[in-house]
């Protein structure tokens, strides 16, 4: 249920992780309006993702930093970013044979309650990484790195990674993935096997403009409620499927613009989900040149802008993962940075925006959680 | 035979604070093996001069005395006994 207005919560204090090109920041509030801000940790290190894993009434952050100079790495905090661990030799690497180096660490996604300790990782190049003991120590999913589509996938313009990774909720031997370029892929059998599911969404770039696989799927999220219910955000197209990624359907129709990076969902109402538009692929700038997040509460039938206290000049650009909802199931906040280096939070879904930070660098991911 | 490597102080704390490691690499040392020998006992600093493959990382420059490695033949440059090797993160960025 979405609340209108100022929203009374239980005592509790959201912490708000801000992954940027030069470091993390951490920032907590006890009403998602005003906020302390901490950082940056891992100086002159890009963030391009981070977690928040309150699984098991303790929260553990994760993540996956890159130097320039030294590599990629995943590392982890069980005291809310005080101290970091990572393996000496490593978290995330490619077996001995192989022939290739993760280059950077894209995605990071703590699995379900059910599944303690899983941890999904999306790497550049792309490759989709499992932990079972809770982000610290990675393994290569061979079956998606072994398919013999991999070597025709082609790099979007940030390089090629597998950004998206969505476990099914109820059965664990289904999981999507998605990258850019490539699209979706989705595996029934725990990882062994993956086919393209791309069905019904359009790859204008392309001589045909409906291929098998090979879309630019900037990102999709998986309706919490309804969890076969998907929505996608596609460099020009904004679907929903209602098949688990089978098929896909335009809900576009609008919304100011089926271009843009991310797509998020209600942690706990079926079928609301939000965007932030961008004008389009020619013109990375969002509408009206004000940033706008757009919220749909009926699967993408119809769409509102929810973008009051959101800043009416503004001509940057929203990564994929810099928007995120936090867990709060009765009144879920919302949380969007910019490359501007501007971070923006909503207590009520959508409904308010106030200012967390401006001036950070700019910003790559965001993720949000009520600490335990 | 002994070869000192000196750290940057990005890497030092991965040394326990040392400026250089004293490292002892059996037979005729390259930079391979010295790298090698270095990663059984610091793996945390190999891994962030070499990627998993091996490769030298694009912004980590290896020097030999005052030569570039990458001007030596890279990884296969022999090695004297008593050579200083530095690693030095290469000047990039903005």
């Amino acid at each position: 249920m979405l609340v209108s207005g100022w929203v009374h919560t239980a005592a509790m204090t959201v912490l708000l992780a801000i992954g940027t090109r030069k470091g993390l920041w951490l920032a907590r509030s006890d009403d998602r309006r005003s906020w302390q801000l901490e950082g940056p940790q891992f100086p002159m290190q890009e963030v391009p993702s981070c977690a928040i894993d309150t699984r098991g009434g303790r929260a553990r952050l994760l993540v996956g930093a890159k130097s320039w100079h030294w590599g990629p790495g995943v590392l982890h905090s069980d005291d809310l970013g005080v101290t970091w661990s990572e393996p000496e030799a490593g978290a995330v690497k490619f077996p001995e044979g192989e022939d290739a180096a993760v280059k950077a660490i894209w995605q990071l996604k703590p699995d379900t309650a059910d599944r303690p300790g899983v941890v999904w990782a999306g790497s550049e190049p792309s490759a989709l990484w499992r932990s079972t003991d809770g982000g610290e120590t990675f393994s290569l999913v061979r079956g998606l790195w072994e398919h013999p589509h991999r070597l025709t996938w082609e790099p979007g313009f940030g390089g090629q990674a597998v950004h998206t990774v969505l476990p099914h909720p109820v059965d664990d031997a289904r999981v999507l993935v998605a990258m850019s370029t490539g699209g979706v892929y989705v595996t029934e059998d725990g990882g062994e096997s993956w086919n393209p599911s791309n069905t019904g969404i359009k790859a204008y770039f392309l001589p045909d403009p409906w291929p098998e696989y090979g879309q630019c799927v900037h990102k999709v999220a998986r309706d919490l409620v309804e969890p076969e219910r998907l929505f996608a955000q596609n460099h020009h197209g904004v679907y929903r499927s209602d098949d688990g990624g089978k098929s896909w359907t335009s809900i576009a129709d609008g919304l100011p613009s089926d271009f843009g990076f991310p797509v998020v969902v209600h942690p706990a109402a079926p079928n609301t989900a939000w965007v932030v538009p961008l004008v389009a692929d020619g013109h990375r700038f969002p509408p009206d040149n004000a940033l706008q997040v757009w919220r749909t509460a009926d699967g993408g039938e119809s769409w509102t802008s929810t973008s009051s206290g959101l800043p009416e000049s503004y001509f940057a650009a929203v990564m994929r993962d810099a928007f995120t909802p936090d867990d709060v199931a009765d009144a879920p906040g919302l949380y969007v940075g910019g490359r501007d280096g501007s971070v923006y939070a909503s207590p009520d879904g959508g409904d308010s925006w106030s200012e967390v930070v401006r001036h950070l660098p700019d910003v790559l991911c965001v993720r949000a959680a009520s600490l335990p | 035979m002994t070869v000192t490597v000196r750290l940057p102080g990005a890497l030092r704390d991965l040394a326990d604070g040392a400026r250089a490691l004293e490292v002892e690499v059996a037979g005729q040392a390259t930079i391979r093996t010295l790298l090698d020998t270095l990663g059984t006992r610091w793996p945390a600093i190999e891994r962030r001069i070499r990627d998993e493959t091996g490769a030298l990382r694009q912004h980590v420059n290896v020097f030999v005395g005052e030569m570039n490695v990458r001007d030596l033949g890279g990884q296969d440059a022999d090695l004297a006994d008593g050579a200083e090797v530095h690693v030095i993160p290469a000047v990039s960025g903005g």
